[in-house]
């Protein structure tokens, strides 16, 4: 069992960022006497105490604005706290934006140089890992041409190859996983599951929820700037997944949708034998209820449709009531209609119900994006929008 | 160092044992200095690199390279020696004149090279300032480390004029070349390091400089000679002009590759008052790291 001692200490760290409105001189001395006036105050972070233990996985998450970038630069030493200190021990290597320190007129043999420099590795150190960083970049036949004339994918991969071959004890990864293509993701993310092996620590921000609870062993919830939980990630991404309903219930009342003639009044869902809002089970019949109504001379040949979200806004699930074989009468006064799904098998997370009012040619008469929505509780076998039961056997040889 | 193929309890064990630091730039003091000192000192190869960055991208492919490092200096040159030598007779007072004038020009570009370039060095390095922890201190001192090499090619240009042309030989005049290149970059890094921080929060900075550089040109014996100024100027006015670091670096250098030959009248006390310019310079030196570093928290943010 590998023991864990802790590698960073976050006590009570504040920052506070001065919004200035002015930048020359000529305005700072034409306003010197009301400066107040110009300048604004924001806290990035209130208060935030963290302790981070060596070989684990965070991963910071939070909405826009939270604090979460400013805290991993708090952890990095690129941005001094406020008030409040940050200690760590052990090697350090922050992948904040990759190929930070490329110089455009610069080979890439020279940037490797540079860049690993950057990053902390000696010379003697950058001679040994080269050709294993050449390899690992796969772009040997360009190693002497200028990285101007790189296309985005290689450079990407040039930093990186340079990134991950730097040794760290603590890595600070900001969002760059999700660069580049697909392939290369994956070569990112089985680099950061290698360095986990190796007993590494990293501090993750990112917007994925899905790399939350894939990749980490705890996760961080921040809004506006203070630790709203810490724990098991799959918790912290349910109270994240929360926070941003919630904001998006207010600013949808709002922006209320403009009504024409027709439109949907009311969606409603819930599992059959449950409350609204009730989690749902795997198994249970899902019932959606609709109601529309036409406030002109009425509309023939409608259709009422809806369609289920996870949290990616990746399509799971979608039907129309044309698909169904109905042709509704006109509608003019309300009028509600219920879909009932047999047997979902949604696996864990949140899911968005879209409800549309559609005339028969399918086009949007009236759209309510993610009016209602359902969770599917955790479960701790298998990730993915599908629920089945996995079992496993080892048939030998 | 610890490998890539150590296991996780060896590198668990290996963390327990290693001491705490601070995350970022180190506190205040002089002890303070001394930190920085230390950081920097561990980022050497860092600040080899970048220099050559700086060298490598300036003159990137221009087929004359670096030899265009050349092409301002040898113009002013030429240009001051036939205008204001001949055209406005100052050769007259002044024997030599080419090699006086190049001997002060020398000296005075590698001053205005680190602070032109120091002051907006930080700017020009954004992108690694806001994404990676460095002792920010690094980018001016590449600066000063890139101006050294121009100094350098303008230097042996400057020896070889002074050989064919024949003021230059070998005594302890010499010494005053070696305490005028020190003395200016003394005063040039803590100038390059104060400003490149200051501009960082007032753009205005690095348009001041260039005025700046422009007026110290004149403000020191390069083109004229001291005596000519002290002809004029009210003898409160001389005492700060003859002991701005910038004139005594010129009259240093003129002392050692053109005086001897040259009947050049040297500045009373010139050594005493190169040492006393060079231990305040050291005092700002520091005074200029401690304001760059209680500055540099929030370059990230500003940038």
């Amino acid at each position: 069992m590998v023991s864990h001692v802790p590698v960073v200490q976050v006590n009570d760290v504040s920052k506070r960022f001065i919004i200035r409105k002015e930048k020359s001189l000529k305005e700072r001395l034409v306003n010197a006497g009301r400066s107040k006036q110009f300048k604004e105050d924001f806290w990035a972070l209130k208060n935030v105490d963290l302790e981070i233990m060596s070989g684990t996985t965070i991963g910071l998450i939070g909405p826009n604005g939270s604090g979460k970038s400013t805290l991993l630069k708090t952890i990095g030493g690129i941005i001094q706290p406020t008030s409040g200190s940050v200690q760590r021990r052990g090697r350090l290597a922050a992948l904040l934006e990759l190929g930070a320190g490329f110089h455009q007129d610069l080979t890439g043999r020279e940037n490797v140089y540079l860049n690993a420099s950057i990053l902390g590795l000696s010379r003697k150190q950058t001679d040994e890992y080269f050709d294993e960083i050449v390899d690992f970049s796969g772009i040997r036949d360009f190693i002497d041409t200028q990285v101007k004339f790189y296309s985005s994918g290689m450079y990407v991969r040039l930093a990186f190859a340079v990134a991950v071959h730097v040794d760290p004890d603590l890595l600070l990864v900001d969002e760059v996983l999700a660069v580049g293509d697909e392939a290369f993701q994956r070569k990112c993310l089985d680099k950061i599951r290698s360095f986990q092996a190796e007993g590494r620590t990293i501090v993750l921000v990112t917007h994925s929820l899905g790399q939350v609870t894939e990749l980490c062993d705890r996760a961080v919830l921040l809004s506006k700037g203070t630790v709203m939980f810490d724990g098991a990630p799959h918790e912290a991404v349910r109270d994240f997944r929360d926070i941003l309903e919630e904001r998006r219930v207010d600013e949808a009342a709002e922006h209320k949708e403009e009504v024409r003639h027709g439109r949907i009044v009311d969606t409603f869902v819930h599992a059959k034998g449950r409350e609204i809002g009730e989690p749902v089970q795997p198994g249970d019949d899902l019932v959606v209820s609709m109601s529309f109504e036409h406030d002109g001379e009425g509309l023939e040949n409608w259709m009422a449709a809806l369609q289920i979200d996870n949290v990616q806004g990746q399509v799971v699930y979608g039907t129309t009531s044309k698909r169904l074989g109905f042709v509704l009468p006109r509608l003019r006064e309300r009028r509600t209609v219920t879909f009932t799904l047999k047997n979902v098998n949604f696996g864990t997370g949140k899911y968005f119900l879209n409800a549309s009012l559609m005339d028969v040619e399918g086009r949007h008469l009236h759209d309510l994006p993610q009016v209602a929505s359902f969770d599917v509780p955790y479960f701790d076998l298998a990730v993915g929008s599908v629920h089945a039961v996995p079992e496993f056997e080892d048939l030998g040889r | 160092m610890a490998g890539l193929d150590e296991s996780p309890t060896e590198r668990s064990t290996r963390l327990l044992n290693e001491p705490w630091q601070h995350a970022g730039a180190v506190g205040g003091g002089v002890t303070g200095t001394i930190e920085s000192v230390k950081e920097i000192w561990a980022h050497r190869q860092l600040l080899g690199l970048l220099t050559k960055r700086e060298l490598k991208s300036r003159y990137k492919d221009s087929a004359g390279g670096f030899l265009w490092s050349l092409a301002k200096p040898l113009t002013q040159l030429f240009i001051y020696y036939l205008v204001i030598g001949q055209f406005l007779g100052a050769a007259r007072n002044i024997e030599n004149f080419a090699v006086y004038i190049f001997a002060g020009l020398t000296v005075y570009t590698l001053f205005s090279e680190i602070v032109g370039s120091g002051t907006g060095s930080i700017i020009a390095n954004s992108g690694l300032v806001k994404k990676v922890y460095l002792p920010r201190e690094i980018f001016p001192l590449a600066a000063v480390g890139s101006a050294l090499f121009n100094f350098l090619v303008q230097f042996v240009i400057l020896i070889v004029a002074a050989l064919v042309i024949g003021t230059l030989s070998f005594g302890p005049q010499l010494l005053f070349g070696v305490a005028s290149l020190v003395l200016i970059l003394i005063w040039g890094t803590a100038v390059g390091i104060l400003l490149a921080a200051l501009n960082v929060y007032l753009r205005d900075i690095q348009y001041l400089v260039e005025v700046g550089l422009l007026l110290f040109m004149w403000a020191s014996p390069i083109l004229y000679s001291w005596q000519q100024a002290a002809d004029v100027l009210p003898a409160w006015l001389l005492e700060v002009y003859v002991n701005s670091p910038i004139t005594l670096s010129v009259l240093g250098f003129q002392e050692a590759f053109w005086s001897e030959a040259s009947n050049g009248v040297p500045l009373p006390h010139l050594a005493l008052r190169m040492l006393v310019a060079g231990v305040i310079g050291i005092i700002a030196l520091i005074f200029a790291q401690r304001v760059f570093s209680r500055l540099q928290g929030d370059f990230a943010q500003e940038l």
